[in-house]
């Protein structure tokens, strides 16, 4: 079981890294995103720093959003996601390794991008480290959670703007707690509690999470 | 449980239940707004806005109780593949969704007097938010596939995970100290809402909840028949319209 979590971790690495402009799509959207901000809500630098934590949360929402339908989808419509269907090894196993795969080619990537953004958008220094922290506590959560949606959606119609509207509701916790912990963090507050939190709800999502969203994809093929 | 599922039983059940949740609903509503809008006094705060409470009250109960309802025909429609619980929980959603957003539309309208704003991002009303989304999300997924049928699993998970959002509704005043009051109706110590007022609030819950399975009804003999419409064509028995198409089977008592 471990193996074949671990085949279908590095096969989706693999995938990912081969053709390359997967991975930079979504680290582009981020930027380009977070480059029309100034330019929507005025350059000046104190109304920049009211917004940049939010921004930045929100952009990376919705940027792993917009990368959920290649956990599925691609796989869906070659019909290797039916073959690992039909293997021995859990779905739910299966769903945590590509949810894991998708995390490192997307999670990861924001959090190391998110501070240079943030920067951008003129975020006092102080709460650099809590949006870091942040994301890279909460990026997990938006993975596994976004995996439930992204397997519901198979074989409907619309299914990327449906994943939208099934997944961003649930992502809400977390936008909530992640830039709570940076707006604390700026006004010096302890930001410790809203860590926790995150790390409560990646936790909770490791086990619960992959268990939907491996019944969800086992109903797409009956 | 399965012994529901038959459709004669299924419709001589509801035939018993309908009139008497019809009565119920006409004479509850009726004693409701009587005593919430004459024989019950105003707040010694509030005024008269107070009396917005007995909509939104039973509202906000009525769109957590139907998530609920709706989530537990979900598990049933996993667990056991009860033919009953999908058509009760598809029928149930549209429900749930006008009550969910009754209860943030009457908030709203009682918000602006007495807060002094329409809207604020406290944490009650953004868990009603995600529960109006969820049932938004829910509706959506349920009509999202072609294939009939297709869509029961993956509309029953999505309804399973929602679930986690009705202990953080619940909670939410408990464990975030904002403008929301704090729970006044189901807590350990008795209500503190005086009595007088307590008899129209629990009258509409009443009313409410009688409107509900009154509508649950109505629309679960409405979807039956639209699925066993569609059976018929999908086997060239009848044109769209329900006219036969020649010879047809022995119609079972309905």
């Amino acid at each position: 079981m471990i193996r074949a979590m671990r085949a279908v971790f590095m096969r989706d690495l693999r995938l990912v890294f081969r053709q390359g402009a997967d991975l930079a799509l979504a680290l582009a959207f981020f930027l380009i995103a977070a480059s029309l901000f100034p330019l929507g809500v005025g350059p000046s630098p104190e109304t920049l720093a009211i917004v940049a934590s939010g921004v930045v949360w929100v952009l990376s929402l919705l940027s792993v959003m917009l990368s959920l339908d290649r956990l599925f989808q691609s796989d869906y419509d070659d019909g290797a996601l039916e073959l690992m269907a039909m293997t021995a090894t859990p779905m739910a196993l299966l769903v945590l390794a590509k949810a894991s795969a998708h995390w490192v080619t997307t999670g990861l990537p924001l959090t190391l991008l998110a501070p240079v953004i943030a920067m951008m958008l003129n975020l006092p220094a102080d709460g650099l480290l809590a949006l870091v922290l942040g994301l890279l506590l909460g990026t997990p959560a938006m993975s596994l959670i976004g995996a439930i949606g992204a397997a519901l959606v198979l074989g409907a119609r619309r299914a990327s703007l449906l994943t939208a509207l099934l997944v961003l509701p649930l992502y809400i916790p977390v936008l909530i707690f992640g830039v709570s912990a940076v707006d604390a963090a700026v006004a010096g507050l302890p930001w410790r509690p809203y860590m926790l939190i995150l790390a409560a709800i990646s936790m909770a999502s490791i086990p619960l999470a992959p268990w939907a969203a491996g019944a969800a994809v086992r109903s797409a093929f009956q | 449980m399965h012994r529901f599922a038959n459709p004669t039983r299924f419709f001589r059940i509801s035939n018993a239940i309908l009139p008497v949740a019809a009565a119920g609903f006409a004479v509850l509503t009726v004693l409701g707004l009587y005593y919430g809008l004459i024989a019950s006094p105003a707040d010694y705060q509030q005024g008269d806005t107070v009396r917005i409470m007995y909509i939104h009250v039973p509202a906000a109960y009525m769109a957590v109780m139907i998530y609920a309802v709706i989530a537990g025909a979900s598990a049933s429609v996993l667990i056991w593949k009860h033919p009953l619980a999908e058509i009760t929980a598809r029928a149930a959603a549209p429900v749930g969704l006008a009550f969910t957003f009754l209860c943030l539309a009457t908030g709203s309208l009682w918000g602006k007097p007495m807060w002094g704003t329409w809207w604020v991002w406290d944490a009650r009303l953004t868990s009603v938010l995600i529960l109006f989304f969820l049932y938004i999300g829910y509706m959506t997924l349920a009509n999202a596939f072609d294939e009939p049928g297709r869509a029961s699993k993956p509309a029953a998970i999505l309804a399973l995970v929602g679930v986690v959002n009705l202990p953080i509704i619940k909670f939410s005043v408990d464990w975030w100290n904002t403008l929301h009051q704090p729970a006044a109706l189901i807590r350990l110590d008795g209500p503190t809402i005086a009595p007088e007022m307590l008899t129209p609030l629990f009258l509409m819950m009443g009313s409410f909840t009688c409107f509900f399975i009154l509508v649950l009804g109505l629309r679960m003999r409405s979807e039956y028949a639209a699925a066993r419409l569609r059976n018929a064509m999908s086997r060239g028995v009848t044109t769209p319209d329900g006219v036969p198409n020649g010879p047809v089977g022995r119609e079972p008592a309905a």
